[in-house]
């Protein structure tokens, strides 16, 4: 169990205590508030160098990442895969001792491999690692930036700020989960921050498309989403890959929606105060009706944006190892 | 080729197990008393405190010549063995190209005549190992092929697989069996369970085994051939062929010592060294086949030993390919599975030698042309395959001081308790005090 990513790589958000959790919420809080100052930068990582490679397309996360990291002042080194050597046959262990070579201090990776930043960090143990989706593994900053997004509403709602309320608003909060759990490393580390935080986790989704472990999970499994659905005070879609629709898991994404969907029928039963959440890109018409999508329930640009506060919050913690000097 | 005394080892043997000395000469054993003469020039090796029993035989090895001897070749690979305390190996046809004609399978027997052991080969199956169209098993057979085998992936295939046991049969050949549905196995990388579903790793289930022992075991029952299921790793599998041999069925199995020494969980950091196939299973698994073996239901444990070259196992998991290490620590696993301290010395010689020279028909008298005797128990006048192991010795593995070109070992920093001593193939010392000669 890790209690706090200090100093630390950040691989998984599975053994994660929820003092960790925390910390690096309340720390994300501090780092909102420098994102809404004119000049949106903070000295802290002055001098240090972050590597970002994503050997796995993403602009979302990857632009997330380097802002953050520029926020801090960090130097950005930037891998674009499609330009690099390991198009060239280089191993990955080769890769990273390359970029190592260069000196850095963490590396934000993201692969399409389940485990490939462990093993990165086998390969070069004393550079701290910082997961940014593996596979079907595990993307810990986007459970996190979920899990701050909660908090964010829920204490705003009490008019309260987040760090005041540490873990309390997720007491026995209701979250449902829905969609593609089998292949998702979002789901993978929402359950893990949901849980970790106190929450009680449901999760729905065609039989094809759960885990064959979720017995083992601490979650329960809703057969009928329709059933959940004035249960949840959070519904967290997740991204249905096309090619899963085509017959090989599910039927057609039409057969998905029907089932899955989160439909302006199923929208309007919901409880009032329901936070609705989507870590993106979204299927508009497929897992998320476009109007629903588009209600002030939907926090999903509120997740976006917070990804940035989050990943500050991350690299501080792990590359500085301290809190102190924020505002300096 | 002078003399040998084996000094005062606990000599097993079927009819029970004494304490004496062991005198070889011009590769047989001539003498088996409490105490003997030694010639004058004998070597004389210590045995006290030892088991000394016949020579260990793998029957699942890949010797990786022709095509990646930067992982191994059949030299490398006997030393291995050797060290191991082999003194015959049966080397595995998914080589580059494939065992599967006899000019090929002629080139390896001639790599392994050069070394110490007697090094069988299995042919394969089907034409490249494609799956799709016999290979000719008659003319490898008449060379001494006794075993193939599309080992690395089975045959998928049921009408061919039917028309190879078909084809076997009058040739008086076993096919072996890797049993994994790959449709089922779905290119998973890990037993399919708690730790793939954690981990994201696409699982191959216990099912993809035990749906292919099952249809091959229907399949002996119509062909009537004889087949051997390599490395079955789940209960039920084993289970499956103990009941088919209780029905008179002519099927015999192996297990690998991996199956018997590690679970799943060893999988939980990602690190590829631990990737194989069949995948390692949950714990209860790992009982079940320890209780198999020691119940006499499997007929060898077999090392699947597969080296690959270092940059292939730096990989991501699910890129990296499947197999471990095994000749070098069988022994050490084998007794540890078979409890250790209260490991039966001549359970352990039946499953290392016996069993598995049965299997490969490399008993004296099976193969009178080509190899020596294996398997048989320590009586003069049998070939001198012989093995030393001492059960007390307490070691780490290291695999910086693997004889294997490669390291990708499993075991590396595990304590070990038992150590092959002394290795004599074919009446010569090859090993002593664990070192090569």
């Amino acid at each position: 169990m890790i209690d706090s990513i200090r100093g630390r790589s950040l691989l998984t958000l599975d053994d994660m205590s929820r003092g960790a959790m925390v910390e690096i919420l309340d720390s994300a809080e501090s780092f909102v508030e420098v994102n809404r100052r004119a000049i949106k930068k903070v000295p802290t990582l002055k001098g240090r160098v972050v590597a970002s490679l994503f050997f796995e397309e993403s602009t979302r996360t990857r632009l997330s990442f380097e802002t953050a990291a520029k926020r801090l002042s960090a130097d950005v080194l930037s891998l674009a895969v499609a330009s690099s050597s390991m198009k060239k046959g280089e191993s990955l262990r080769d890769t990273i001792a390359t970029i190592d070579a260069l000196g850095i201090d963490a590396v934000v990776m993201r692969h399409k491999s389940s485990g490939a930043a462990q093993q990165v960090k086998r390969f070069v143990p004393h550079v701290r690692v910082i997961n940014g989706g593996d596979g079907q593994h595990q993307h810990p900053t986007q459970g996190l930036l979920d899990a701050f997004t909660i908090r964010q509403v829920l204490a705003e709602r009490h008019g309260a700020s987040g760090v005041e309320t540490g873990s309390s608003l997720f007491e026995g909060l209701h979250v449902l989960i829905v969609g593609d759990i089998r292949h998702s490393r979002v789901a993978r580390s929402d359950v893990a921050a949901y849980v970790a935080l106190g929450a009680q986790v449901r999760v729905a989704a065609p039989g094809t498309l759960l885990p064959v472990d979720i017995g083992q999970w601490p979650v329960s499994v809703v057969d009928d989403f329709d059933e959940a659905i004035e249960w949840a005070d959070v519904v967290g879609l997740l991204r249905l890959q096309r090619e899963r629709g085509t017959g090989s898991f599910v039927p057609s994404l039409g057969e998905y929606t029907f089932t899955h969907g989160l439909t302006w029928e199923r929208a309007r039963r919901l409880k009032e105060s329901a936070i609705i959440m989507h870590p993106g890109p979204m299927n508009r018409g497929v897992e998320i009706d476009s109007r629903v999508a588009d209600l002030p329930a939907a926090v999903i640009n509120r997740q976006v944006e917070n990804g940035v506060p989050i990943r500050m919050a991350v690299l501080y913690l792990s590359v500085a190892g301290s809190v102190e000097g924020v505002d300096q | 080729m002078s003399a040998i005394v084996i000094r005062q080892g606990l000599v097993i043997a079927t009819s029970g197990s004494r304490v004496g000395d062991v005198l070889i000469r011009d590769g047989v054993i001539q003498e088996i008393a409490e105490r003997v003469e030694a010639p004058s020039g004998a070597r004389e090796v210590e045995a006290e405190g030892c088991w000394v029993g016949p020579g260990l035989v793998d029957l699942h090895t890949h010797l990786r010549e022709p095509g990646r001897e930067e992982a191994e070749n059949v030299e490398s690979g006997a030393r291995a063995g050797a060290i191991g305390g082999f003194t015959a190996l049966v080397a595995m046809p998914n080589t580059e190209p494939a065992l599967d004609n006899v000019a090929v399978v002629a080139y390896v027997l001639e790599r392994g005549a050069r070394t110490p052991l007697d090094v069988a080969v299995a042919g394969a199956i089907t034409q490249g190992r494609g799956g799709e169209l016999l290979a000719p098993m008659a003319e490898m057979a008449a060379l001494g092929v006794r075993l193939f085998t599309d080992d690395g992936m089975g045959v998928q295939n049921p009408l061919l697989m039917r028309r190879a046991l078909e084809y076997a049969k009058p040739l008086g050949i076993t096919l072996a069996q890797h049993c994994e549905d790959e449709q089922l196995a779905n290119g998973g990388s890990i037993n399919e369970g708690a730790v793939s579903g954690r981990l994201g790793l696409v699982g191959r289930p216990a099912l993809a085994e035990e749906m292919m022992v099952l249809r091959d075991i229907e399949l002996v029952r119509l062909t009537g051939a004889r087949m051997h299921f390599l490395h079955l790793s789940t209960r039920r599998s084993v289970a499956l062929v103990a009941a088919a041999r209780r029905e008179g069925l002519p099927v015999s199995c192996e297990v690998a010592p991996h199956h018997i020494t590690l679970d799943e969980e060893a999988c939980r950091d990602f690190d590829p060294v631990f990737k194989v196939h069949p995948p390692l299973r949950p714990r209860s698994d790992v009982s079940a086949l320890r209780e198999a073996l020691r119940n006499g239901l499997v007929d060898a444990v077999a090392t699947d030993h597969a080296p690959h070259a270092p940059e292939l196992k730096d990989l991501p998991f699910d890129e990296a390919p499947a197999g471990m290490l095994g000749l070098e620590h069988a022994a050490a696993l084998t007794y540890e599975a078979l409890g250790g301290p209260d490991c039966d010395p001549s359970v352990f010689y039946q499953v290392l030698s016996r069993g598995p020279a049965r299997v490969a028909q490399l008993r004296h008298g099976d193969h009178a042309s080509r190899f020596s005797g294996h398997g048989g128990d320590l009586v003069a006048g049998e070939a001198a395959n012989v093995t030393v192991f001492d059960p007390t010795e307490r070691w780490v593995a290291d695999r910086k001081a693997l004889q294997s070109r490669s390291l990708n070992s499993p075991y590396h920093g595990r304590e070990m308790l038992g150590r092959v001593r002394t290795t004599i193939a074919k009446g010569r010392l090859v090993v002593d005090r664990g070192e090569l000669v």
